[in-house]
């Protein structure tokens, strides 16, 4: 491909991507915020494969410390995030027994 | 052999359709939980197929930090206390933020293209500044440093001085202009100094309680990030792209609305450095009135109707689970107990329900701030539990900084009994004159105690 063709793909990717944000989110109730700003954040941590390319590849030690690191960070934003997802949304989940609710 | 390789794509278009699907269902209570589920097994999956990646070395260093940094995520995340949420989902977004801009600076190590180059500058600046700015807004959520606005004389000034500094070193960056003193690296390293200097002077002015706008800001930032990162290798990557973007996009229509829920603008938010400034002139009438956990049990209790509106205070004092107690105590006697839950109660959205969720309340007696407003006029009695700007009259009066809030307006219940720990402001630090009404009772002491308290009393009754 060519590098304008090139360039107007991530155009057209970008744009639909952003919309597909947008949609997703729009008509959320409030009770939910939390829950998304956080599920969000977890699925931000997808930078982790971008960092472990970046340091699979890296050639100088320079690169090397800088990829670790972002490795490093990487990873504890997705473990991270999910965790914390996974808890909010726990006790969202309607089969889940209610602590004292007999009492 | 089969080129292994060739799975990677795929698997990276599939993770993408299921992110979607996991945030489509994250939008829903009932189908909220399974929603992280898929996300979680996408991502482990996408984890692993980059391992394929050809030409890729450094297994054991990858491996390595994929174990430290996983391994502090996934503890510090399991043991951290409901109540301190906010500031962990602040510092996983920083550390997302951080890692792009790490990915950003080895791409710009590198050899570059100056139009990959120039989005690695793009990405690498939001993510330094999301990364420096989210540990500033965990370090004051956490209490580590003060968190009520840091301000100083010409602060504007400053931070636009510094942001527009990191900007011409970018430039200096990808263009290498003769006439530069600075080496290639130096500038390089100059512009990721001066991206997390205005991180941190952006989030020093702004107060604790404008503080979860800020971190859905700073997420919908490292979204961003992440999708720019996407553009600095040989072949794009779009998984990168398509899932940083669609945070982006999410995130800053999130951080709206959440703006909307407290009536201000995100501009006012950032730059507004609210609650620095005391309003005066207004002298409030009246005296704060103590009342006896005993004589609040007996109010309780023969009353028909009771709203409880819980704020952090509640939380903080984890008094959750004496206040389902209260609440059957009261139920088994006949009250009608409703909960009325601001949308900022709590240090984020939603934050409140999940408390009281997690506490075994149950979801229909919960009301928004619209839906429980027009009741408080047939209330007996109003219970609020360590909640202070969120029912301050002074948001109805012109020319307080508060003007504007949407407020419960619990004073319009007959009786209302505010349980405080003391006699402090809340946290815009703004005196509440709902405290010196004279339908208004104080019950001082630390919440969980204190129910306790008014628990066996009515017990007993």
């Amino acid at each position: 491909m060519s590098d304008i063709s090139m360039f107007w793909t991530a155009v057209c990717i970008v744009v639909l991507a952003a919309f597909t944000g947008y949609v997703v989110i729009s008509r959320v109730p409030v009770i939910l915020h939390t829950p998304l700003m956080s599920g969000s954040n977890f699925i931000h941590g997808i930078i982790l494969i971008g960092a472990m390319v970046a340091l699979g590849l890296a050639t100088t030690l320079e690169q090397q410390v800088i990829g670790f690191i972002a490795v490093v960070l990487g990873a504890a934003n997705v473990t991270g995030g999910y965790v914390i997802t996974e808890r909010i949304l726990q006790m969202f989940d309607p089969g889940r027994k209610r602590p004292g609710k007999e009492a | 052999m089969f080129d292994l390789s060739l799975v990677i794509d795929p698997v990276y278009i599939a993770t993408i359709i299921i992110f979607i699907i996991g945030l489509q269902r994250m939008s829903h209570p009932l189908t909220a939980r399974s929603g992280i589920v898929w996300a979680g097994a996408a991502m482990l999956i996408a984890t692993l197929v980059t391992f394929l990646t050809p030409a890729l070395s450094n297994f054991a260093l990858i491996a390595l930090g994929i174990v430290i940094g996983g391994g502090f995520g996934y503890f510090a995340a399991k043991r951290v206390a409901m109540t301190d949420m906010p500031q962990m989902v602040a510092i996983y977004n920083g550390m997302g933020g951080g890692a792009a801009a790490g990915v950003a600076a080895v791409h710009l190590l590198g050899p570059t293209h100056f139009a990959t180059a120039s989005l690695a500058v793009v990405g690498g600046l939001i993510g330094a500044v999301s990364f420096s700015g989210s540990i500033i807004a965990f370090l004051k959520l956490q209490g580590w440093i003060r968190p009520r606005p840091i301000t100083f004389p010409g602060q504007q000034i400053v931070n636009m001085a510094v942001l527009a500094l990191a900007v011409i070193s970018g430039i200096l960056v990808l263009f290498q202009p003769s006439w530069s003193p600075l080496t290639y690296t130096a500038s390089l390293w100059l512009f990721f100094l001066l991206s997390l200097a205005f991180g941190i002077l952006m989030a020093l002015p702004i107060g604790g309680a404008d503080m979860p706008v800020v971190i859905s800001l700073f997420n919908a930032l490292t979204g961003l990030a992440v999708g720019l990162d996407g553009f600095s290798f040989a072949t794009p990557n779009y998984a990168m792209v398509i899932a940083g973007i669609i945070v982006g996009a999410a995130g800053s229509l999130l951080t709206v609305m959440m703006a909307r829920a407290m009536n201000r603008s995100v501009r006012n938010i950032l730059f507004g450095a609210f609650g620095a400034s005391e309003e005066t002139g207004v002298e409030i009438q009246g005296s704060m009135k103590a009342i006896e956990a005993d004589d609040v049990a007996v109010m309780l209790a023969y009353a028909e109707k009771v709203i409880i509106v819980p704020g952090y205070g509640m939380a903080v004092a984890q008094a959750q689970q004496k206040v389902k107690e209260l609440m059957d105590q009261l139920e088994s006697k006949g009250v009608l107990v409703k909960f009325g839950i601001h949308p900022v109660a709590g240090r984020m959205p939603g934050h409140m329900n999940v408390l009281l969720a997690e506490a075994g309340i149950p979801y229909d007696h919960l009301f928004d701030r619209d839906e429980i407003n027009p009741e408080f006029q047939g209330t007996d009695v109003v219970l609020v539990i360590g909640a202070n700007d969120v029912v301050n009259p002074a948001a109805h009066r012109q020319g307080s900084p508060l003007y504007g809030m949407p407020i419960l307006d619990v004073e319009q219940a007959k009786n209302v009994i505010v349980l405080k720990r003391g006699q402090g402001k809340g946290f815009a630090g703004i005196e509440n004159d709902l405290f010196y009404r004279d339908n208004t009772r104080m019950l001082y002491g630390d919440a969980k105690e204190t129910l306790g308290t008014v628990v066996q009393a009515v017990k007993k009754l």
